[in-house]
């Protein structure tokens, strides 16, 4: 598979070689053979110390994912995946100790001054570490506040959280410490049988948050801005559970407006949500995985599963997500709206620049009485990318009342890419009301040279209109991230006319 | 002093010549009037100035304020003060008045070297503006020109010109699609931007945008050459006998 070879060969130049700093024999030990059989699921589970039932789930997923081929629908197209050519668990690379900023790669800190983001940030995220004995006083002040503020706020927050009985911590823990509520839920929503990327991910998940909101309980925070800086080592295989108990609410947002690189090429994430009776999720991603060079070679395959199950009458799920990385994107964000009056939502953005392939939409799927749905996706095409919005709105028999509004825009950037709208609609009920809007259209010369005109660059031109054809998906993101989302789209759309 | 100074321009669209060696010369707090027939070449003119792209300049040079226009992009010869109040302004959805006003107000702060406005500094000088020239401050609000009136649009135009301050304003056609109170009002708002320092080239079909806004040279153009320039009594004359007697002499 020379494409992943290519991204191996990329981020190594680009993130530091560990072999050199004398790490080999312990990366070794802590590997799991390359190739994927029920030897190293046994590896990983052990790895996590886990419990019988977690292995025995584990295998079953991998002996059903044996008999299974891949899915080949989508419009996206890529060298055949030889999987036992990839290794499907490594412990997390120690990094090379940087000690200041001055050794992080200019281009990339380029990158997080266009987003806005502040250098103390920047040291945390890039894992600035003081050096012992250092001499000059602005580049320890940097470190030590780094670490210092990572710790605070992380037990302030930790504290907050116990306070109103809110469980958050890796899925790795919980199976651990909350094996109840794991077995109950882990999956009930995607079930290990439920699509060749899911099942696999069953098998060999590294590691992943699990959230649990108890009844009654509003969480106090946005479980983001902790999470934000501490999000970086979750591997290829990202496992997360969120269960919103009875007349609950919590707010989660994934993802990194910051450059995001991975040594792994394949990504298979699965997320579940479930929302009893009253209570209500709102789940924001940003996503911004390395998109591959200019020639299209390299590049993150992201290929994942998201999906809600609205187990409790007015309950409700919310969607929101920026996509802009990724050399291929798969990815359906979906609802089963099962409770009577549940309510399902889905705001989409995803952004294909260079080579970039996206194929991404939701599904909803009406089961309960008087249920609703809404999606908005904006597809925003540039250079030589294809982007594809795929989505599925159906009502069953039973779910008189059903409602569902969509509106799928796609904005064109230049005459060498494509957008494709796939919508499928099935009303198995003759009370069911669903509408469905679509428009394509290109951002016009007329357009661009009126804002040139009045002093702005080509790119700030494209950024001004692209933000503009977005602003009702941006405003469903929590405020501070909208901001950095808004940036982060005008850097995606860096190049691409002219 | 000058201002413009359009020198022996020879300019090509897709290997037609349009403009065959127009020279013009705009000197500071001038009001000039740029008359002629459809095809003339005087909206390619306006455009060539701004730096429209799709134009071919084969000949000739543009200087303003003594410097090479033709060098400089688009958006570096709106932070120079050259401003184009388009004929058509575009909309843009999504993107408030506001917003847009500050982004290029900013872009062009920025690349003269001058300090950013703060929001609240922002706010204060667009209120003041928009004040002075009575427009509603729920326009600001709406999207770029997105669901206006042909006035308001050419009035968004005046917003911009008095708020970017430039040294030199084009307006081309600011006449078409208004109607005869749009003009006034329109009108109105170019007036009270000249100033001394401050130049205005008015590219029109018609002599009756003409009685709002008083030129102090009027040029005449036809088949992309300037074939007569006079006083403002220039364009009452050829709204008497129109431009058929300069055909002819082009």
């Amino acid at each position: 598979m020379p494409a992943v070879q290519e991204t191996v060969e990329r981020v190594k130049r680009i993130d530091v070689d560990q072999y050199r700093y004398g790490f080999e024999t312990l990366i070794e030990s802590d590997k799991a053979p390359k190739g994927l059989s029920e030897e190293t699921v046994k590896f990983i589970s052990e790895k996590k110390n886990e419990p019988a039932w977690m292995l025995q789930w584990r295998l079953e997923a991998y002996r059903r994912w044996l008999t299974m081929t891949e899915p080949t629908w989508a419009r996206v197209d890529y060298p055949k995946i030889d999987f036992q050519d990839l290794y499907y668990y490594s412990a997390p690379k120690p990094k090379k100790t940087i000690t200041s900023l001055d050794e992080i790669d200019p281009e990339i800190l380029k990158t997080y001054e266009k987003l806005g983001i502040p250098l103390r940030e920047v040291a945390m995220l890039e894992g600035v570490e003081p050096k012992p004995g250092e001499e000059d006083p602005t580049r320890r002040k940097i470190a030590v506040d780094a670490v210092f503020d990572s710790v605070s706020v992380a037990t302030t927050f930790k504290a907050e959280l116990k306070k109103a009985g809110v469980i958050f911590m890796p899925i790795s823990e919980a199976i651990r410490e909350h094996p109840e509520l794991v077995q109950k839920y882990l999956g009930s929503v995607v079930p290990t049988s439920d699509n060749f990327y899911a099942t696999l991910n069953s098998a060999v998940f590294s590691d992943g948050s699990f959230v649990y909101v108890p009844p009654g309980v509003r969480c106090p925070m946005e479980l983001s801005t902790y999470f934000r800086i501490n999000e970086r080592n979750t591997g290829q295989f990202e496992r997360t559970l969120i269960i919103a108990d009875k007349g609950s609410y919590v707010s989660y947002l994934e993802g990194c407006t910051a450059p995001q690189r991975d040594e792994n090429q394949l990504h298979a994430a699965v997320v579940e949500l479930v929302t009893h009776d009253d209570a209500e999720i709102k789940y924001s991603t940003v996503q911004n995985w390395y998109p591959g060079n200019s020639e299209g070679k390299g590049g993150i395959y992201n290929f994942v599963t998201k999906r809600g199950d609205c187990r409790g009458n007015n309950s409700k799920i919310s969607w929101t997500q920026v996509e802009t990385g990724s050399a291929i994107t798969w990815k359906y964000p979906s609802c089963i709206l099962r409770g009577d009056n549940s309510r399902g939502e889905f705001y989409s953005i995803a952004i294909s620049n260079g080579y970039q392939q996206v194929d991404s939409g939701t599904k909803m799927i009406h089961l309960g009485k008087n249920t609703s749905s809404r999606i908005i996706s904006k597809g925003i095409a540039a250079g030589k990318s294809q982007n594809t919005y795929r989505g599925l709105v159906t009502a069953h028999r039973k779910a008189t009342g059903a409602r569902n509004f969509t509106a799928c825009d796609s904005l064109l950037i230049g005459d060498k890419c494509g957008a494709h709208t796939v919508p499928y609609i099935e009303a198995k009920n003759s009370s069911a009301t669903f509408e469905h809007e679509a428009t394509t259209s290109k951002i016009s010369e007329d357009v661009l040279f009126y804002c040139i005109q009045r002093g702005l660059t080509q790119e700030e031109a494209v950024g001004l209109v692209v933000n503009g054809f977005v602003k009702d998906v941006l405003q469903q993101l929590p405020m501070e991230f909208a901001v950095e989302a808004q940036k982060l789209i005008s850097i995606s759309l860096e190049g691409s006319v002219g | 002093m000058a201002l413009l100074e359009v020198k022996d321009l020879k300019v090509r669209v897709e290997e037609r010549e349009i403009l065959h060696g127009l020279t013009l010369t705009v000197n500071e707090g001038e009001i000039h009037a740029i008359m002629g027939p459809n095809g003339s070449g005087k909206s390619t003119l306006s455009h060539v100035i701004a730096g429209k792209p799709g134009y071919e300049v084969t000949d000739g040079e543009i200087l303003f304020k003594g410097e090479d226009l033709l060098a400089m992009a688009p958006n570096e010869r709106a932070a120079k003060g050259v401003f184009l109040a388009f004929q058509y302004p575009v909309e843009i959805p999504g993107v408030s008045t506001m917003n847009f006003l500050r982004t290029a107000l900013n872009a062009q702060r920025k690349a003269r070297g001058e300090s950013e406005y703060s929001t609240p500094d922002f706010l204060k000088k667009v209120r003041e503006v928009s004040k002075s020239l009575n427009i509603p401050q729920d326009m600001l609000k709406r999207g770029v020109n997105v669901g206006f009136s042909g006035g308001e649009k050419k009035r968004n135009e005046v917003l911009q010109m008095a708020l970017f301050e430039p040294s030199l304003c084009i307006l081309d056609e600011m006449d078409s699609g208004l109607d005869i109170d749009a003009l006034r009002i329109a009108a109105d708002g170019v007036n009270a931007l000249h100033s001394p320092k401050r130049a205005m080239v008015v590219i029109t079909h018609y002599q009756r945008l003409l009685n709002y806004i008083v030129p102090d040279i009027v040029h005449v153009m036809s088949k992309g050459r300037v074939v007569k320039s006079g006083g403002k009594e220039l364009a009452l004359e050829l709204e008497a006998s129109g431009y058929a007697q300069f055909e002819d002499a082009a």
